[in-house]
Parts: C-alpha cells; sequence; structure tokens
C-alpha cells in the first residue's frame, strides 16, 4: 500500500533512514552474515583454527536424530502455546466483553503479567512446581501424582507450555477484547431477536467475525513461542530431560554458547533465519492485506 | 446488554475471577515467599499466608544485595535495568519514527530495499546469533557501557513496522494541505504527523520499555562488571548457585522488585498502551 | 545525534558511581563462586590486594561454570580476555587445546621468577590438570569429589543403626528397603548424576571412561562407558528408582536441597556441599566413602576430583603476568589455603595446607570434612582412575545424562541407552578431534 500524496527529496529520506539503517547493517547484518559464514567453518572454541568444511554442519545436523527432533518438539510446544494462550484469551475476553461491573478492574488485573521477563516467569513457575520445594507440587504429590519433571519429560513440556502461555494470554486477551468490542451490536441483537442464545451466536458470528484477529494471534503466538520462550526454558528446565523441551532456538543457543560448537550453532541460526524469513514473509502479507478492510 | 440473563452474567463473573486467580497465583506465592525466611520456605510445604519478614527482606536485597548473589545491590542493578529500558525504549522510537516516516512519505531509489532490509530484522532473536554480535561490539570497545547495552538492542524492526502502520491510516489530506500551505516535510512531521501519533508512541513506549527491561541474555554477555548487572540477571545469578544454598526468600524479593517497575508502566499507562497496540496492529 | 549524547551522559553519571581509577594494574579474575564461597573469594582478593601495593586483584562472578567459561572464550574472541578464569574440570580439555589461548601456570610461575614445585600439590588433583610434559597448566583452586552423606536421624528411624552406612551397593539395598518401608518418602538422590554415577563410578570401580586412559593420552580416544559393568550399575539405577528408593532429582546440585529438607534420607554428590548441608541441615548427618558394588573386581580404587581450576589467558600486557604468578603463590600459601579448605569444603591443593588443617585438629571437630581426602588417596591411582580428558566433554556429559533420564523413566534399557551415550559421545570427540588436529 502506498501514499497517494508523497514528498520529494534527493537526501531526507536517506537521512531519515539513516540511523536506523546504520543500526541495522551493524548490529544485525554484519553479525547475521558471520554466523552464516561460520556455518561452512569447522572452529575449535577459541577460533585459533579454521578449516572450512562445506555443507559439513548442515549434513551433520540433518544426521542428527535429536535435532530432528527438535524440531517437532518446537512444533508440538508451539501449537500448545499458541492453542492454550488463544482459547483462555478468547474464553477470558468473551466474558469480559459480557460484563459491565467491574469491566476495567477485570482487564488490569489480566494484564499484568505482559510486562513480566520470560526469565522472571520461569523461575517463579519453577518455584511453584520445584519438585522438593514447590508448593503445586506438594498439592499434587498429596493427590498421588507422582510429579517429578526433572525427569518425566511430558511434565517438563507441560511446566514451559503454562509458564509460557501464563505469559502471552493476557496479549492475546487485549487483542481479542479489542476485536470483540468493534462487532457491531446490531448484528449481534438481530440474531438474538432471531431466536439464536448466547452459545449460538458465539459460533455463528461472533468468532467468524474475529477470525482475522485469532489468525493475526496465531502468527504471533507461534514466533512468540519459537523464540521469545528462550527465557522461560533458560530458567526452567534447560532443555531437558532427555531433551523433552530443547525447542530449536535454545538448541542453537545451548550448542554454540555452552558447548562452543561454533560451526554447528551457526548452521542451526541459519536455518532458523530462513525459517523467521519465511514467517515474516507470512505475516506481513497477511497485515497487508487486513489493513486493506 | 442484549438480552438479561442472569446466570450467564453470573458465569462470567465466575469465570473471570477464577481466571484471575490462576493467573496471579504465582504472584501471589512469590510476594508471600518475599516475606518469610529461608528455613520457612524449605519447609515443605511452605505457608500460604504472608510472614513477618518483609521489611527485612527487602531491605537486605535493596541494600547489602544477597549472599548468593552477586556484590551488586538491587537497588544498582534496578538503575541499570532502569536506563537500559529507557535508552531502549526512547532510541527505538527515537529512530524508528522517522525511518517510517522516510518509507511512508517519501519515494525514493532502493526503497524497498532498504524497507525489506529493516523488517526481516522484524523476529530474529539476539540469542540465535549472539555470539557474532558480541564480537562486533566488543571490537567497537562497548562491553561494559550503556551504550552496548542498549544501541544492539535497538536494532529491531517492530517499532518502525508499528509507526509505518499507523502513517498508513492517517488520511492523505493532511499531507496535502500541509503542501498547500507551503510546509515542507519535516514541518509536515513536526507539527501534524508527531502529534496525531501520540497514542502511538505511548504504546511503543511501553511494549519497549518492558522489552529493554526484561533482555536477559545480552545482559549477561555484555557486562563483566558487577556494577553494570541488571535486575534480571540479578535474579538468575542468585539461583545458579552450585554449592551455596539458594536463598529464596531473597530471590522473591528481588522478583517482586524486578517486576514493579514494568507492572506498574504497563497498569499505569494501559489506555494509551492498549489503544496504541490495537490501532498499529491493525 | 541525540541519542549517542544521550547515551554517553548516561554512561557518565553511572561512572560516576564506580570507585575512582586506580594507579595499580588490574587483575581481572572471572569465576563461578556464588553465596558463602563468592564471599570467601572476595575475602582472599582482599587479602592478596593487601599483600602488595603493585597489582589489583578484581574479582568478578560471571554465572555458572559453562557461562563464565563461554564469557571467557568469547572476549577471548573479542581480544579483551580477564586474566585469570576459573573452569571446571570437563572444559580442561577444551582449554588444553587452546595452545594461543592459555599461558601455562609452570611458565607464568617460571616467567616472573616465583618459587613454584609442582610437588608441593597434591597429587591427585594435580595429576588432572598437568600435561604429557609434566608441565602444570593451570592452577588447582577448587576441588571436590563425589562422596555418599546419610541422613543418621532417618536411618534412626528406620531402624538401622546410624552409625553404619552402607558400603556397597547391597548393604545400600537393604538400608533402602527399611528406609521406604519406614515412610521416607525420598530414600536416595544424587547431585551430578553422570559425575557420580559415570565417571566417579568408572573411577572408583577401576573401569575405563574412554579409551587412550580416558583421553589423557591422545585425542583420538573413545568412550567405553557400555561395557556390561557400567550397564549393570545404570540398570541397578533404573532398578532402584523404579522400587521408589531412588528420586532423580536433575543434573545438578539439586538434589542437595532435598538432602538439607530432610526429604531424602541418602545423597551422593560433591564433598564440597559439606559446609551447606551442615549449615541448613535440622539432623544429624555423616559423610562417607561411595557405595561400591563388591562383585566388580576394581573395586574401590580411587575416585576423581571435579571443580574447577584457574586458567591464565594470554594476550594480556606481559608485566599483567607478574601479578598473576604473585596471586598464586598467595593462594599457594598454606594459611590460605587452609582457611578456603575448611570454610568451604574444598579439597585443600597442596600438601602442606592439609599438614596444617590436620595439626591444629580440624578433622576431629569437623567428621566428615576429610572424607573427600582419603577416598581421593584411597589406592594409588590407575590410567582409570586419574582423571579424564575429553573433547566437549560439556556436551558429552549431558549426553551421558540425557541417556541416563532415559532409562530412568523407563522408555531405555540401560543397554540401549549406554550403546547410545557411547555412539552419540563419540561423534563428539570426533568433531573435536577434527577442529583441534
Amino acid at each position: 500500500m502506498e501514499k497517494r500524496v508523497v514528498f520529494r527529496s534527493a537526501w531526507l529520506p536517506y537521512a531519515l533512514l539513516a540511523p536506523q539503517i546504520a543500526i541495522t547493517v551493524i548490529f544485525f547484518f554484519w553479525p547475521a552474515g558471520q554466523a552464516v559464514w561460520y556455518s561452512f567453518q569447522l572452529q575449535d572454541a577459541f577460533g585459533l583454527k579454521t578449516q572450512f568444511v562445506g555443507l559439513e554442519n548442515f549434513r551433520a545436523l540433518f544426521a542428527d536424530s535429536h535435532y530432528l527432533a527438535s524440531f517437532k518438539i518446537t512444533a508440538f510446544f508451539s501449537v500448545l502455546v499458541a492453542g492454550c494462550g488463544i482459547s483462555i484469551a478468547l474464553l477470558l475476553a468473551t466474558m469480559a466483553d459480557r460484563v459491565v461491573k467491574g469491566a476495567l478492574a477485570y482487564k488490569t488485573l489480566l494484564i499484568w503479567p505482559y510486562a513480566v521477563a520470560p526469565a522472571v516467569a520461569g523461575v517463579l513457575w519453577a518455584f511453584l512446581f520445584a519438585p522438593s520445594i514447590g508448593v503445586v507440587s506438594y498439592v499434587l504429590r498429596k493427590n498421588g501424582v507422582d510429579w517429578n519433571w526433572v525427569l518425566q519429560g511430558d511434565q517438563a513440556m507441560l511446566l514451559v507450555v503454562i509458564a509460557s502461555t501464563w505469559k502471552q494470554i493476557s496479549y492475546n486477551f487485549l487483542f481479542f477484547l479489542a476485536g470483540l468490542q468493534s462487532i457491531p451490536r446490531s448484528l449481534i441483537e438481530a440474531a438474538a431477536i432471531d431466536g439464536a442464545g448466547p452459545s449460538r451466536r458465539f459460533w455463528t458470528i461472533v468468532f467468524p467475525m474475529l477470525s482475522p484477529t485469532t489468525f493475526f494471534l496465531m502468527v504471533v503466538n507461534i514466533v512468540y513461542a519459537f523464540f521469545d520462550t528462550f527465557g522461560v526454558i533458560d530458567a526452567t528446565t534447560q532443555g531437558g530431560p532427555a531433551g523433552a523441551t530443547q525447542i530449536l532456538v535454545y538448541k542453537a543457543y545451548y550448542d554454540g554458547v555452552k558447548a562452543a560448537d561454533l560451526g554447528g550453532s551457526s548452521a542451526q541460526s541459519a536455518i532458523l533465519m530462513l525459517i523467521v524469513i519465511a514467517l515474516t514473509v507470512i505475516q506481513f502479507r497477511f497485515v497487508e492485506r487486513k489493513v486493506q478492510y | 446488554m442484549i438480552e438479561n440473563r442472569p446466570w450467564l452474567t453470573f458465569l462470567s463473573h465466575a469465570v473471570l475471577i477464577l481466571g484471575i486467580a490462576v493467573i496471579a497465583f504465582p504472584l501471589y506465592v512469590t510476594f508471600v515467599a518475599s516475606t518469610l525466611t529461608l528455613d520457612e520456605i524449605i519447609s515443605v510445604p511452605m505457608p500460604l499466608l504472608p510472614g513477618s519478614h518483609l521489611w527485612e527482606n527487602y531491605h537486605q536485597v535493596l541494600t547489602a544485595g544477597t549472599e548468593a548473589g552477586a556484590g551488586a545491590p538491587v537497588g544498582r542493578m534496578m538503575f541499570n535495568s532502569l536506563i537500559m529500558a529507557l535508552a531502549i525504549a526512547i532510541g527505538k522510537i527515537a529512530i524508528s519514527i522517522i525511518a517510517s516516516f522516510a518509507i511512508v512519505y517519501f519515494r525514493f531509489p532502493l526503497k524497498n530495499f532498504f524497507f525489506w532490509m529493516i523488517f526481516i530484522t522484524l523476529m530474529l532473536p539476539v540469542e540465535v546469533r549472539i555470539i557474532p554480535t558480541f564480537k562486533v561490539v566488543s571490537d567497537l570497545h562497548m562491553v561494559d557501557t550503556y551504550v552496548g547495552l542498549t544501541l544492539p538492542l535497538i536494532a529491531s524492526a517492530t517499532a518502525t513496522f508499528l509507526f509505518r502502520q499507523f502513517f498508513l491510516t492517517v488520511p492523505d489530506e493532511l499531507a496535502e494541505a500541509a503542501r498547500i500551505d507551503g510546509a515542507g516535510p519535516l514541518r509536515f512531521f513536526w507539527d501534524v504527523l508527531l502529534p496525531l501519533s501520540k497514542t502511538s508512541i505511548a504504546a511503543l513506549f511501553v511494549i519497549q520499555f518492558i522489552y529493554g527491561w526484561n533482555q536477559y541474555l545480552w545482559p549477561l554477555l555484555i557486562t563483566t562488571q558487577e556494577s553494570m548487572y541488571t535486575a534480571v540477571i540479578g535474579i538468575k545469578r542468585m539461583i545458579t548457585s552450585g554449592d551455596a544454598l539458594t536463598e529464596w526468600h531473597l530471590v522473591m524479593a528481588t522478583a517482586m522488585l524486578a517486576m514493579l517497575p514494568p507492572v506498574a508502566v504497563v497498569v499505569l499507562m494501559q489506555r494509551w498502551f492498549v489503544r496504541g497496540l490495537v490501532e498499529t496492529e491493525k | 545525534m541525540r541519542l549517542k549524547a544521550l547515551a554517553t551522559t548516561l554512561f557518565a553519571a553511572g561512572m560516576l558511581g564506580a570507585p575512582l581509577a586506580q594507579a595499580q594494574t588490574e587483575i581481572q579474575w572471572w569465576h563461578s563462586m556464588s553465596g558463602q564461597h563468592n564471599e570467601k573469594i572476595n575475602e582472599i582478593a582482599k587479602g592478596f590486594n593487601a599483600s602488595q601495593s603493585e597489582f589489583k586483584l578484581t574479582p568478578v562472578f560471571k554465572g555458572s561454570y559453562p557461562e563464565s567459561m563461554t564469557a571467557a572464550i568469547a572476549a577471548f574472541r573479542a581480544g579483551n580476555p580477564p586474566h585469570i578464569v576459573q573452569v571446571f574440570e570437563v572444559g580442561t580439555a577444551t582449554m588444553m587445546s587452546a595452545k594461543g589461548a592459555i599461558k601455562p601456570v609452570t611458565q607464568i610461575m617460571k616467567d616472573a621468577g616465583e618459587p613454584f614445585n609442582p610437588k608441593a600439590y597434591l597429587p591427585a588433583v594435580t595429576g588432572y590438570y598437568t600435561d604429557s610434559q609434566g608441565n602444570m597448566l593451570s592452577m588447582p583452586f577448587n576441588s571436590s569429589t563425589a562422596i555418599f552423606y546419610i541422613n543418621k536421624d532417618a536411618f534412626k528411624k528406620a531402624g538401622l543403626d546410624p552409625a553404619k552406612a552402607p558400603k556397597t551397593w547391597k548393604e545400600f539395598t537393604k538400608a533402602a528397603e527399611k528406609l521406604k518401608a519406614a515412610g521416607q518418602t525420598c530414600v536416595y538422590t544424587t547431585g551430578w548424576p553422570s559425575w557420580v554415577h559415570v565417571e566417579n563410578f568408572s573411577a572408583w570401580h577401576n573401569l575405563p571412561i574412554g579409551t587412550k586412559e580416558n583421553g589423557m593420552a591422545g585425542l583420538d580416544t573413545e568412550f567405553r562407558v557400555n561395557t556390561p559393568l557400567h550397564v549393570q550399575h545404570i540398570a541397578t539405577l533404573g532398578y532402584y528408582a523404579k522400587q521408589g528408593w531412588f528420586t532423580y532429582s536433575g543434573r545438578k546440585q539439586e538434589g542437595e536441597d532435598r538432602f538439607i529438607s530432610g526429604e531424602c534420607a541418602m545423597l551422593t554428590s560433591s564433598s564440597s556441599a559439606i559446609g551447606k548441608i551442615r549449615k541448613g541441615a535440622k539432623f544429624d548427618f555423616s559423610a562417607h566413602f561411595l557405595p561400591y558394588h563388591d562383585d566388580m573386581p576394581g573395586a574401590p580404587q580411587n575416585s576423581i576430583i571435579g571443580g574447577a581450576t584457574l586458567w591464565v589467558m594470554s594476550g594480556k600486557p606481559a608485566g599483567d603476568y607478574k601479578g598473576v604468578a604473585k596471586f598464586f603463590s598467595y593462594l599457594s600459601r598454606p594459611e590460605v589455603q587452609m582457611d578456603w579448605h575448611t570454610s568451604t569444603g574444598y579439597v585443600p591443593i597442596t600438601l602442606a595446607a592439609y599438614e596444617m588443617t590436620k595439626k591444629s585438629g580440624y578433622y576431629e571437630k569437623n567428621p566428615g570434612v576429610d572424607v573427600a581426602i582419603h577416598q581421593l588417596n584411597n589406592k594409588a591411582p590407575t590410567a582409570n582412575s586419574k582423571g579424564l580428558r575429553f573433547g566437549g566433554f560439556v556436551q558429552g556429559r549431558e549426553i551421558f545424562e540425557e541417556e541416563m533420564e532415559s532409562v530412568l523413566q523407563g522408555k531405555k534399557t540401560a543397554k540401549a541407552a549406554m550403546d547410545d551415550a557411547v555412539k552419540r559421545g563419540n561423534d563428539i570427540l570426533r568433531k573435536f578431534e577434527a577442529a583441534n588436529k
């Protein structure tokens, strides 16, 4: 989409763009380019010896069943986080849209987790669910649940999904609430006069009207689950047990930063960058279309 | 209200209250833990009512730091976090508002190239290219400085993207009128566009302030002096302790303190934040 | 540019709070010691700074072991490393192979003309960090080994003799059964699972962890942790877990906290946890040698160390290294070592410090602190028990732990898991070999 009215100047737009482009080039493209370059190399940890190995790092990655498993785990995790986050937020938003009394109070009390750092959110939930001293673990154990997420992979997954969803609900909630409030009342009233009950109205009118918001949130949530949950995972499971919560970003970070395998990690970064670019294009195309409504 | 269904209204309230209770539970437990002694916390199950050590714990983390953490007291860490959050928020808004102005209101060669160049950075988090980025910053001698802490994180496209979306919704007539009045682009930007963008700026300020405050991995790598640590790092530092007992009561007090400023920003600026966020993303 | 001006102002404002620059040469020391140990380190630095005026030692806490090692590597690559970095034992091979990045301690001491005798240090410790020519590459600092703790009160409650801790895994089984029957929710747990149950298990039973003297004799080493005896031990652990006698607590020191809270009655973990246990435990406890399998021929041999040493990074002005050497001399003083040893629970690194501590009567007053020393010196170390040096072992150890976890989860048999551990571990060794040729 373009503006009809534009200004003309030979230098001004470049000057205006300069700071952002400069920072982007220096702190984004230059390091990202280096990452791609490293992905074709085999280096010792200190960068003292370097060999060019072509696509060897990529070959090794795709031969590694744990890397492929990490793809599956990431997909599973993202779908869970996006699914849970969206449905819970939608439920809460629908309810908040109905109530008149205390609406602002509810809203305020629901949005604050947005402000909590992922790393801190991870710490809070890890504390609640800590195998030995955690309050929730205590209750679970009293009720006969064998709760030990440091060993049980599915429990660890549950923990990171809960912690990640918790942080994202407020964001989704805000968008759904705004979406709900922009649906014309007359439409719903008409349906009510025709005798459609609240649940029917929701599924036949409200939900379809919300579909652009839902789709937008889906993309945002998946991106969130892919990348921003790094802090949550690092503060809780650190990818374990037995790799059960090792999402792609965490593996790239772990291999590069903790295991000092620069080549392998850079190859993963390169693959991640491709995924990101694809997601950006999808999201961008979608948002572009949405603007024209 | 379309029709009066008391049970449905009741249900709505019930669901909302339940939702809030579940969402607030971790915060409540954190608060309770921050008022207890370590002994009370590690004696399973820990009490769920606030204890009597609130003042003591907070006083200790704010002034002396904890035994298990870095030497820097939390007060100092909060100050660093604040600077980081403010610099990132203000810096991002400043550079991206002018960049999107250029992209939306000018037609010039290579526009699309620059455009995509910025937007590719939209989602790639710093974590996956952390080591090369660290090297660049280090080559520029920015390790252990506030510039090194903040400048690389300003290179993200979110803000530019949101401003662009907003500018596209500004009626063309305004620019038309400005041109007829003989106002140049900068005058138009300053007198018309900037005042119109207030809500977007407020919303972005909230988003970026939180983003900056909540950074973890980057400050961890870029700070080598304890006087440069941020609050989020401080918390993690207290937990990584190997052969020492984790002092949960102090960790939780620090967590409360670290959460306070961003939560306050979101809650206090709620109105602009919500409006700006939803408007610009449309 | 406004932004830059702002940032500079803020930076300047931030610096005002910092102490004024000193005329002394600053020596940076990055470490991973938190809590009381962190305070002790600050005390040591203070002591050193007071002992001379030319250098100022600044200790900086850089996070967990892998974090500070990574930070040091990143800083080296960027051309601005610290002088001294504390690196944990699994990073030894990585540091050792980086010939241009580190300076051997022997050489630093020689260049600075500081008196230095490698023989003065505990052989069980130095063996781990000495190259084939006998040069000590790094400065031993905090060393510990895996030992066995029991909660005597829980033993009493279960009708067991608290004075008789299980010596073998057979005796352990009997005790575990009784403890469980007495209603103990968590009978036994461990910290550092791979270090205790693969690495120290191997040394303690005189079994190889890998070929080429556990990697000390060459980079072309291969893991050997899938021998029938290794598999037997891991299978035993899996059996204990199934019986509810073994509760897995995670890959780090989490198990120690569960022992301290009284939840778990028995613990295998680092000997350096003793101070924390003494401080936190509300019950009577005792420390012992690791249990062994009496049906395995080599046991008990001697255990191996864990912990960390101080590596000196290259790339600093030549004069600075004199300060590093001076500091190492200071650190080796018996009184400094004795203080470090007694207040942290780490093994003393010099024989003189050990003798001094013994003479002071400390071990009588604090039973259990010398268990680690005796266990490390139980027999003369063999090729299997003098240490290990595997490339990329940060990853290697995690692979061992992942595979152990899958056995405890009941997803894999011990045999399949250890076979996979060897296979995956060898891939890492090969990669490391290729990168460090």
